[in-house]
This record gives structure tokens, sequence and C-alpha cells, in this order.
């Protein structure tokens, strides 16, 4: 485990890599869903007042 | 194509077939990061930062897919009109951002450990800077305009105009003298890296291809959701209007 950890001495690089990726690639998903969420909540809003989006 | 130019369609595709992609994606990247940091050798030469390639490589490759992919819809946009190919674009530049800044950052992570350095301004990495400030830029025209379709417009003419930089990376490494090193798989005698490397390496391709997919898919519904917004809400407005004015309150 700590052989795999150490990555041969070059831990420094290669787990700052793999972070940078899944951090970014999760940053996408979760500002995507994010947003998408909020359009349908909005737009729920808006057909359940009958197109106005204030009552 | 012009039977996917209905949103509604879309919609309903696009409903269809993401939870299917979400999970295959999720499948790959297990996969993929297993045999990457697990199950794969380290190279003779660079040890264990070889497994930075499994990500920095597939980023990349899909950094530039996704620019191709902005480019054709911004002609589709342009010439043809078609009704999708505003919001895939729209879709696109930010997942293809993301992506560029990842590999530009694992390449960095690679370079220091490999080369001695972060960075250097050769024309493989610079060509490759310049497709993340394309990004940047077409985002940036795209909300630059009041009207919509005029940063529509001429965010598509910026992505279309940005499409040489595409074999200029492509080639660069063998139009120049870089030290970024030349390819090793897409080359006219096939693949230079061992199948025990190649393997986690096309794992991994087909993760961030997945990944791309269900990023850019997403991203359109959520537009077109969005536009439905905007158009219930001129509606709204427009009633409004009316109504005010029947009553005598308008003039």
């Amino acid at each position: 485990m700590n052989e795999f950890l150490a990555m041969g001495g070059y831990a420094l690089y290669v787990w700052p890599a793999y972070s940078v990726a899944l951090v970014v690639l999760a940053g996408v998903w979760a500002t995507g869903e994010r947003r998408r969420k909020r359009v349908e909540q909005q737009l729920a809003a808006l057909e359940n007042n009958g197109g106005a989006d204030r009552p | 194509m012009h039977r996917f130019a209905n949103p509604g369609r879309f919609q309903r595709l696009a409903a269809r077939l993401l939870p299917w992609l979400k999970g295959l994606t999720a499948l790959a990247f297990l996969i993929g990061l297993y045999l990457a940091l697990w199950d794969s050798p380290p190279d003779y030469q660079q040890g264990a930062t070889v497994r930075i390639m499994y990500v920095h490589v597939p980023s990349a490759w899909m950094a530039l897919f996704a620019y191709l992919l902005l480019g054709l819809a911004s002609a589709s946009a342009l010439i043809w009109r078609h009704p999708l190919a505003d919001v895939a674009a729209e879709a696109l530049s930010p997942v293809g951002a993301a992506l560029t800044s990842v590999a530009l950052a694992t390449g960095a992570l690679w370079g220091k450990p490999m080369w001695g350095t972060f960075w250097v301004w050769d024309a493989r990495l610079t060509s490759f800077l310049l497709l993340f400030f394309l990004y940047l830029g077409h985002m940036a025209l795209l909300g630059a305009f009041d009207d919509r379709q005029r940063g529509q417009r001429s965010a598509a003419v910026l992505a279309l105009v940005g499409l040489v930089n595409l074999p200029v990376i492509k080639f660069s490494v063998d139009w120049w003298n870089t030290l970024h090193q030349p390819a090793s798989i897409t080359r006219l005698d096939g693949p230079s890296i061992d199948p025990s490397m190649l393997w986690p390496l096309f794992v991994m391709a087909a993760a961030f291809h997945l990944f791309l997919a269900v990023a850019v898919l997403e991203r359109m519904r959520t537009l077109l959701l969005e536009a439905r917004l905007r158009a219930q809400r001129q509606a709204g407005f427009d009633r409004l209007q009316m109504a005010d004015q029947g009553a005598g309150r308008g003039r």
C-alpha cells in the first residue's frame, strides 16, 4: 500500500495530476447539475403559476 | 441530423440516453483507473510518472475532439442554421476549456519530473495553450452582446477561424523542434506503445469520451430548458402588457 501511495518516488507529481483531473471533471459535472436543477425549478414555478413568475 | 433538429425530440432522446451514458462513464472510469494506477507496469525510463499519461493524453485528445465538434457546430449554425447547432456550441466550449486545462495541468506535472520544467514555449505547448484561450474567447463572445444571436454568430466565427489551430497542434511535434515528444499512437506504422500500457490508455480514452458526451448533452438539455423559460417569461410579460392596455392603463 505504501509503495502504491509512493508511486516510485513520484507521488508529488502523480497524485496531484490525478487530483486535478478528478476535481475539474467533478466540477464540470456538478456545475452542470446545479444549473439544470435551477432551471427545472424555475420552469416548474412558472408553469404552476399559470405563466407568471410571481403569484 | 434533421430528425434531431426538433428540440422536444432531442430532450426526450437525451432523457432516455443519459442515465445509460452516465452509468457507462462511471464504469469506464472505475476500470480505467484500476488499470492506470494499479494493474499497469511502471515505465523502465519514466517510472511511475508514466501513469500521468493515462489522464494527460485522453484529456488532450478530448480537448481537441471537442474543438472539432465546436467547429462543426459553428459551421452548422452559420451555414445551415441548424436549430440545435448554437446550443451544441454553447454546451461544448466550457467542457472543452475544462478538458484543455486538465491536459495543461497534468502535462506540467509530467514535465517537471521528466523534462525538468513545468512549462516551455515550444510549438506543441504554445498551440495547446492557444486552444485554451480560443475556448475562453468563445465563451466570452457568447455573453458579450445584449442580442444573443449576435453573440452566437461572432462566437461561431471565432470557433471556425480557430480550427486552423487543430492541424498546427497535431503536427507541431513534426514541423518544429519541440520538447514535447512526437506521436507514439496515431502514426502510420501504428502505435509504438506496449499493449500493457495501450489498454489502460484506451479504456481511459473511452471514459473521457463518455464524459464529454454526458457533460455536453446535459448542458444542451439545460440550455434548451433555459430557452423555454425565457420564452414563457416573455409570453407572460406580453400577456400582462396586453392586459394593461386593454384596461386603458397603457397608451
